[in-house]
């Protein structure tokens, strides 16, 4: 009965697969220290970041990727990878939107965001990531007014050394994993954001990321800084175009709260997820940190993740300052052979530290969906209190979800709530949705974003609806 | 309006073994008129209502189901919904996270579309979904919470009438729309009934108790035991049971 649903879980063209026909520079496949230095000597790097480069390479060579991950995927070569490639600007890069080859804007024009500033997201300050580097970054010169530092990753090393050199590996450091690791050695651009002290940022921030070079690693690092009483939210987006091969994608991020501050982090990850049969798509690894190092500080991450092949995040908050607050906002859709595993780490160091953990997983088709948490509560956080509540919502019969919370708590003081279910999309609740008239496709898309409201209810306002038919969109097909 | 003809369905249980539920319905319903359905608990009239809504979990073997000359067996359940088919559930279902207000208005429209109405539009839609809820008894709160979520069983009921008010059917089925009301749920829920009733407009009415019957006046009742209709009659027929129960009925029909 059900299975006439199931059965013809047919693809739908995933929207954003398409290749921008541009020149650009790129190394030869492979990594050794030598590719390292070129890397650092064309972005005219500080001694300080080749260094910390260096060391970071050498110690991912000791290292194994994880296997401890509900996923599975081909051992990757790294060898045969291509670490940098720049679309090919004939200055030392674009001043402005004049500088940028048309091609370009017209392929984030495709993808819905006008790097003009008069475009549809008219109150959104916009960097784009294309491939390794960061292409242009919109509204710069309202943000200085307000002393707000938008840019890429690369314009920040020379324009604010200092910043990078205190900040930079401060909250993930090398040391983390192994794809952080390897972040480390070879990221070649991204976004960097500081927010003053006592400043509101006046728009919200965001950051696309496009990948188009075939074989390339897409490395990227965003640095986001919010002073004593500022707050910023800040949303990031990514596609890419549909290969049979595999992609790599492993970006750091981190996160530094001070005193009275807050941070929103919002993804909306999109990047290709591979064909039916499980061929290609992106492989998403991906080390998300916030520190929350004053007191009263927040971070709060929403993340809606419907791409990539394989998704391995677990966005996490350091509650370092007494009465910090973390939060953790998920909804991960896995349909096809997609495989996520994703989940958060909120570590209570400081009194009176809260934190939230809301994580909807959704598995259709034969994708497979773990939620992985870990909640701790050190010693020093007295009266540490945390709400977790995983939810999985199974389309099908082939598909999976798997949780898993750990817990260590070394505060008796602690209050730790957790709810978790799991659930089929009842076929009852469909069919009462079609006896009201709704085509199957409707009801299932009303009752997933029913079952994701109180996520969808975190992100900024101008991408809520965009999410929504995100989801409508990963979703089709996966009823008859 | 609606003809039914020797209908036999069965349902595989959870050890996937046959369980023959209808076996062999023959019913006609006229327009205008209003049938009542009665009978013991299991004795397949949900099913019998399932089955013509278009719920996929019953396997139909045999007979046939006319609507309005339409072959309704060969039609979605949203197709039969937009032919103008109503089902009031007996457990009507909770759908977590979407607004009551919303699944409404997207139902309402679904179902304009396929009439090829223009969709109607927000203030439209509001003032028309107040004036049924002040019909209904409900209060306009409940536009604002997730569907069914956490309705008590008599509110569930109104939301049902609710929505066959507002999706103004041709035939509306209501399976059990009475049970656990209260004095004046049972009094809305009539009232929703019988404003409806316009002379074309047909309805079906499952109900264990005579009282429902009081306000709403059949002109048949029927009686179903073990997936068939034993026995049909006039609103008297829903007295008698009331008085002597179904035993002596069952035992007329082994005879
Ligand atoms: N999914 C199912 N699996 C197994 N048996 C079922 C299933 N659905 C219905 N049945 C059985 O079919 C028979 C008829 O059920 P149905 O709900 O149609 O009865 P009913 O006349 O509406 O009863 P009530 O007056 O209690 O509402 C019952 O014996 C019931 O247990
Ligand atoms: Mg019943």
């Amino acid at each position: 009965m059900a299975n006439n649903y199931i059965k013809q879980l047919v693809n739908k063209q995933y929207e954003y697969g398409f290749v921008t026909a541009i020149e650009s520079d790129t190394f030869a496949p492979g990594l050794s220290e030598d590719v390292i230095r070129r890397l650092s000597h064309i972005k005219n790097e500080p001694e300080f970041l080749l260094n910390w480069r260096l060391r970071a390479y050498r110690h991912w060579l000791t290292l194994e990727p994880p296997a401890w991950a509900h996923i599975q995927y081909p051992k990757i070569d790294y060898q045969s990878m291509i670490y940098y490639a720049a679309p090919k600007v004939k200055t030392d890069g674009p001043k402005s939107l004049d500088d940028i080859d048309p091609a370009l804007l017209e392929t984030y024009k495709k993808l819905g965001i006008p790097l003009h500033e008069q475009g549809r997201l008219a109150g959104v300050a916009v960097d784009a990531v294309f491939d390794s580097v960061s292409v242009a970054t919109t509204f710069k010169s309202k943000l200085a007014e307000a002393g707000v530092l938008f840019c890429s990753f690369s314009e920040a090393v020379k324009l604010h050394p200092e910043l990078i050199e205190t900040y930079l590996g401060s909250v993930v450091p090398y040391k983390d994993n192994f794809f952080a690791a390897l972040n480390s050695a070879v990221f070649s651009d991204g976004s960097f954001v500081y927010i003053p002290k006592g400043v509101r940022c006046p728009m919200e921030l965001s950051t696309y990321f496009r990948i188009n070079a075939a074989n390339t690693g897409q490395f990227e690092r965003t640095l986001i800084i919010a002073d004593d009483h500022s707050y910023v939210s800040y949303l990031e987006g990514c596609t890419a175009p549909m290969r049979d091969e595999n992609q790599l994608h492993a970006a750091v991020v981190e996160l530094v709260a001070h005193d009275h501050a807050q941070i929103k982090y919002s993804t909306v990850q999109n990047w290709y997820p591979g064909d039916e049969e499980g061929r290609g798509g992106i492989f998403n690894f991906v080390t998300k940190r916030g520190a929350c190092r004053g007191v009263h500080s927040k971070i709060s991450w929403t993340q809606i993740e419907t791409g990539s092949a394989i998704t391995w995040k677990y966005p996490s908050v350091i509650l370092q300052g007494d009465d910090s607050v973390g939060e953790f906002y998920s909804v991960a859709l896995t349909n096809h052979r997609q495989q996520a595993d994703t989940g958060t780490k909120m570590i209570h160091i400081g009194k009176n530290t809260r934190s939230t953990i809301i994580s909807k997983g959704i598995s259709a088709g034969f994708g497979q969906n773990t939620y992985r948490g870990l909640v701790r509560i050190l010693p020093t956080a007295t009266h540490a209190r945390n709400y977790t509540q995983c939810d999985s919502l199974l389309i099908g019969e082939t598909c999976g979800a798997h949780t898993f919370p750990y817990i260590e708590t070394k505060n008796a003081s602690a209050q730790l709530e957790h709810e978790a279910c799991t659930s089929k999309i009842g076929e009852d609740q469909l069919f009462y949705c079609r006896q009201r008239g709704l085509s199957e496709e409707n009801a299932v898309s009303m009752i997933v974003n029913g079952f994701c409201k109180k996520v969808l209810n975190e992100l900024p306002m101008e991408f809520a609806v965009e999410a929504q038919k995100l989801l409508e969109v990963s979703l089709e097909g996966s009823v008859g | 309006m609606l003809v039914i003809r020797d209908l036999q369905a069965f349902i595989r249980d959870e050890k996937q073994e046959a369980k023959q539920i209808l076996c062999g319905v023959h019913l006609t319903v006229k327009p205008g008129e209003v049938h009542a359905i009665m009978g013991p608990n299991g004795s397949g009239k949900s099913t019998l209502s399932n089955v013509l809504a278009g719920h996929e979990g019953y396997q139909i073997t045999q007979g046939d189901v006319h609507f309005e000359g339409k072959d309704l067996l060969t039609l979605s359940p949203e197709e039969r919904a937009a032919a103008g088919l109503f089902l009031a559930f007996q457990y009507p279902v909770e759908i977590p996270g979407v607004n009551n207000m919303y699944f409404l208005r997207t139902a309402l429209n679904s179902i304009r579309h396929h009439k090829n109405l223009p969709p109607l539009d927000a203030m439209d839609f509001l003032s028309l979904v107040k004036s049924k809820m002040k019909e209904v008894g409900m209060d306009e709160k409940f536009l604002s919470r997730a569907v069914n979520e956490g309705f008590s069983g008599g509110e569930k009921k109104r939301n049902e009438v609710l929505q066959m008010l507002m999706l103004e059917p041709k035939l509306a089925i209501l399976d059990e729309t009475d049970s656990g009301l209260d004095i004046d749920a049972l009094q809305a829920v009539a009232k929703g009934v019988n404003t409806l009733r316009n002379g074309t407009r047909s309805f079906i009415v499952v109900t264990h108790y005579q009282r429902l019957l009081t306000y709403i006046v059949p002109d048949v009742v029927h009686v179903m035991v073990k997936g068939k209709i034993i026995q049909s009659g006039g609103k008297e027929l829903a007295e008698a049971l009331e008085a002597k129960g179904y035993g002596w009925l069952e035992n007329e029909a082994e005879v």
